[in-house]
């Protein structure tokens, strides 16, 4: 099912010559209306007459993260305040906060790139759509719901939290279609349970989790725990919220949507493009956003382009599923580990529960990670041997995964925090000052 | 109508979500052009680091919270009138008085301008203030308005106090045909100075039965008596006192039958409460655990809200 | 070894609620012997072992209080360092998690008790047993 099958599944030749064309009028706009970007070209000395086919994106500057801090708040805007109609921001976290600005056609764009996705989960006008990602400056909520309401689907903006009544009114509306980030997916399945609700009586078919890591294994426990299909979906606030690109049924992949977004993948140390199949940074440039066109922005999610024909028939290529991130990779005692790589163990051994913290501390010099790890109900009430023989088996488990020896703790259930958004895995409790 | 335009920055502090207040605003807002910030409510020092990085023309805003953003400004020794680009805001949500208006309009140096909605009426946007600020316009092309006696459902004289009653006249979804909103208000059928013809209402006078607001939300008694009597160890009786806008205190009797000297299970069953009636009503309350018997049993009908705030 | 009986009663944080529950208690005769109060943000539970527990707990009962009668188990602590670290220790080794303490001094003050409620009274008494600990015998304290 496509939401627009003549683009979505243009002949490759016609896209690469609509990508060239869209990316010369971007660099151009962005050269003339941004100050900051004519400065970095100049800087270089490139100039938009310089990109003559696609693969001179080369040529053009990096943006980061920092560039978009430097410039705040509007300073990436490439028209007048009075077009922007819209503004979203990135949480910030370290330092101040990126700011997205939109005018009406760039929301036109994004409601067509998130109906696009929504229809690859399989939504349509008589489905219920329930936003559970939060509203506000954060992208997630009105994203969905743009696209959502470009179907025509009935939108439930529930907003994030409030998890009883998000469930309550699953049921009682007849939710078909939940859109919200896994962990919180995984929450509710287990307040649904709580509230004595089995979550697969719910009229659930599919789900569009994102906005964070996660992996095959939490795709089948919320698909086991729901009884729907998950998809995975991929985007941010930089280059225009969630949208960027999303899985087809097949679910090997998540094609990106070329006609606005263009994909590389660089290697991070050296900036330089990496062959296809081989994992690196994914960097994006924007080649129909009007209000803040962003060029090779540096997204800092690892993974790799994906180039073989899909059988979906869509002709975008796709990126395999976010891998880590550049700057959350945890180096441990100079190994590189994810975070997800962690969390597979967890899901492949029995008697656990998806619910998990990474503490690394270095107590002498040596950093030793610690992974807390709440035990199922049944197991809580076992003997003391039996749960001594599965933190071994957890510990060996990731020990062959990630080639590093570890220490799990079995924590009681539900004593770890619980997130409604973004969940926070990792406690670095290292200081590097010394 | 009350002068913004395009170029305008609108900061919106409603909450987004099933509340209709931010969203009606939003699209409003986007149609005329007019730039929306969708802060939403709470985390007080952004709203106003925004208002002065985006330089904020416009808020869209709970009276109560303005007050309080207010209040906060003063604390970090900001001048809304030299610091920010503020000139009007639209309170809403909640009843206020004119001298909330004009505490409010002086301390943030702002025009302020009513409006009036209700979810059941697609939101905010059924009446609106212009800028005489005599009264707001009921948008007669969409909605038909009565105003009828609560007890007989007899329509009043003209420009008697009485229950609100609205028809739509175009709305697809969900047509209403002579809803009861149980807000007082009276007609002003003289014509206004700005040349509108569609007649105006007073601010709501108040409410024909014993919904309550908090942040914005309707609230019924019955709500919370429904949570509290689903709960094991709960008593009979029950109190909700209302100090501000912004929060509500339910006080409950303990069960007697339920008591067995464990501290843990009490705080559990308060936790409970809390939860159970901020799913119940989008508000999380103050809960108090009382002994039985603390509490006044009145005969019939018991006094169960306890308003203590003044409009 | 036999069990103990602790008396708990609901209590708002407010003034004057101790003393109403004392008061009823010393109209009627009835000893206090050890005593504590666990509160949190509101309210609390006040904790009383009495000489006539059965007594004091009908009485308190029927003057309208919220209480409860709770088993607990009375464990003798010698009068010298680590005293209760001893005790705690045993306890603990054996998994037993305490719910509740409070301490008795025998008039003589010769001997003091550490008393516990547990989970399960009975269940903390068998794993008990076996243990170096002098119990609190309920006929003691009549």
């Amino acid at each position: 099912m496509y939401w627009n099958e003549e683009l979505e599944c243009l002949p490759l030749e016609k896209l690469r010559e609509i990508q060239l064309q869209r990316l010369k009028d971007t660099v151009k706009k962005a050269y003339e209306k941004v100050p900051y970007y004519r400065r970095k070209f100049d800087e270089i000395g490139v100039t938009p007459d310089d990109i003559k086919t696609l693969n001179d994106i080369i040529h053009i500057p990096f943006t980061s993260k920092a560039d978009l801090r430097e410039v705040y708040p509007f300073g990436m805007f490439a028209v007048p305040l009075n077009e922007i109609v819209e503004i979203h921001m990135s949480s910030g976290t370290t330092g101040k906060p990126v700011v997205a600005g939109y005018t009406l056609q760039d929301i036109e764009i994004w409601g067509e790139v998130m109906a696009r996705c929504l229809t690859m989960a399989g939504a349509t006008k008589s489905d219920i759509v329930q936003v559970a990602y939060g509203y506000g400056l954060f992208t997630g909520g009105f994203g969905v719901h743009y696209g959502a309401r470009k179907i025509g689907a009935m939108i439930v903006p529930a907003s994030a939290g409030n998890t009883r009544r998000q469930i309550e009114i699953m049921r009682d509306f007849g939710t078909t279609i939940l859109t919200c980030t896994p962990s919180y997916a995984l929450y509710m399945a287990e307040v649904a349970q709580e509230m004595g609700i089995e979550p697969t009586t719910l009229k659930l078919k599919a789900g569009c989790f994102g906005a964070e890591m996660w992996t095959e294994a939490m795709r089948t426990e919320i698909e086991r725990r729901f009884n729907l299909s998950a998809f995975n979906i991929y985007g941010l606030t930089e280059i225009i919220g969630p949208g960027v690109a999303h899985e087809c049924t097949e679910k090997k992949g998540l094609h990106v949507f070329e006609d606005h977004f263009l994909v590389e993948v660089i290697d991070p140390d050296t900036g330089d493009p990496l062959p296809d199949g081989k994992r690196g940074e994914l960097v994006l440039t924007t080649i129909t956003r009007e209000g803040m066109p962003m060029l090779r922005f540096r997204t800092r999610d690892i993974t790799s382009i994906i180039r073989d024909k899909c059988p979906c028939g869509r002709t975008f290529l796709r990126i395999e599923r976010i891998r880590g991130r550049t700057d959350d990779m945890i180096k441990v005692r100079g190994v590189m580990i994810f975070p997800y790589q962690i969390e597979k163990a967890i899901l492949e051994v029995q008697g656990v529960e998806p619910h998990y913290q990474i503490i690394i501390t270095r107590p002498q010099h040596l950093d030793e990670i610690e992974v807390m790890v709440e035990m199922s109900k049944e197991t809580f009430s076992d003997e003391i041997k039996h749960l001594e023989n599965l933190k071994k088996k957890l510990e060996r488990r990731i020990e062959e995964i990630t080639g590093i020896r570890v220490k799990v703790t079995l924590v009681e259930p539900k004593s770890l925090p619980r997130s409604e958004g973004k969940a926070k895995r990792i406690i670095d409790k290292r200081s590097l000052s010394e | 109508m009350t002068g913004a335009e395009r170029g305008d920055i609108l900061q919106n502090s409603m909450t987004y979500g099933l509340f209709t207040g931010a969203f009606v605003m939003h699209y409003g807002a986007e149609k005329v052009g007019i730039l929306v910030i969708p802060a939403g409510p709470g985390n007080t020092e952004r709203q106003i680091n925004l208002m002065r990085d985006f330089g904020t023309t416009m808020l869209h805003i709970t009276p109560s919270y303005a007050l309080y953003v207010a209040s906060v400004m003063q604390d970090k020794g900001i001048n809304p009138r030299k610091d920010l680009k503020l000139k009007r805001a639209y309170l809403g949500a909640e009843p206020y008085s004119e001298e909330t208006r004009r505490k409010i309009e002086d301390m943030l140096g702002i025009d302020i301008y009513n409006c009036y909605g209700l979810t059941e009426m697609n939101g905010p946007g059924v009446g609106f203030e212009c800028k005489y600020k005599q009264g707001l316009h009921i948008w007669e092309d969409n909605f038909l308005m009565e105003v009828v006696n609560p007890e007989t459902g007899e329509p009043v004289p003209e420009g008697e106090i009485g229950e609100l009653v609205l028809t739509t006249l175009n709305r697809e979804a969900m047509p209403l045909i002579r809803y009861r909103t149980r807000d007082l208000t009276r007609i002003i059928a003289e014509p206004c100075k700005c040349g509108r013809t569609h007649r105006r209402i007073t601010r709501i006078l108040g409410r024909s039965d014993d919904m309550f607001i908090v942040k914005g939300v309707n609230i019924f008694p019955q709500q919370i008596e429904q949570v509290l009597m689903s709960i094991k160890g709960v008593a009979q009786n029950y109190q909700i006192v209302l100090d501000s806008y912004d929060d509500m205190t339910v006080k409950v009797e303990i069960d007697k039958e339920i008591f067995d000297g464990k501290i843990d299970r009490l705080i559990k069953m308060k936790e409970e409460i809390i939860e159970k009636i901020r799913s119940a009503t989008l508000v999380k309350p103050k809960v108090e655990l009382l002994e039985p018997g603390t509490l006044p049993v009145s005969e019939g009908k018991a006094k169960r809200v306890i308003d203590n705030r003044t409009i | 070894m036999s069990k103990v009986y602790i008396i708990s009663v609901f209590a708002e944080n407010k003034p004057g609620r101790l003393e109403r529950v004392t008061k009823v208690l010393t109209e009627a005769n009835i000893n206090i012997l050890a005593f504590s109060i666990t509160s949190t943000n509101g309210f609390g539970v006040i904790k009383f072992m009495v000489n006539k527990c059965k007594e004091a707990y009908d009485l308190l009962k029927e003057k309208g209080f919220t209480v409860s009668l709770n088993e607990a188990i009375g464990i003798e602590m010698k009068d010298q360092p680590g005293g209760l670290y001893e005790v705690v220790k045993i306890l603990s080794s054996k998994g037993i998690n305490i719910e509740s303490a409070s301490v008795y001094v025998a008039e003589t003050r010769k001997r003091a008790y550490l008393i516990v409620e547990v989970d399960d009274t009975s269940k903390a008494m068998e794993a008990l047993s076996g243990e170096p600990l002098k119990f609190l015998n309920p006929e003691e304290i009549q």
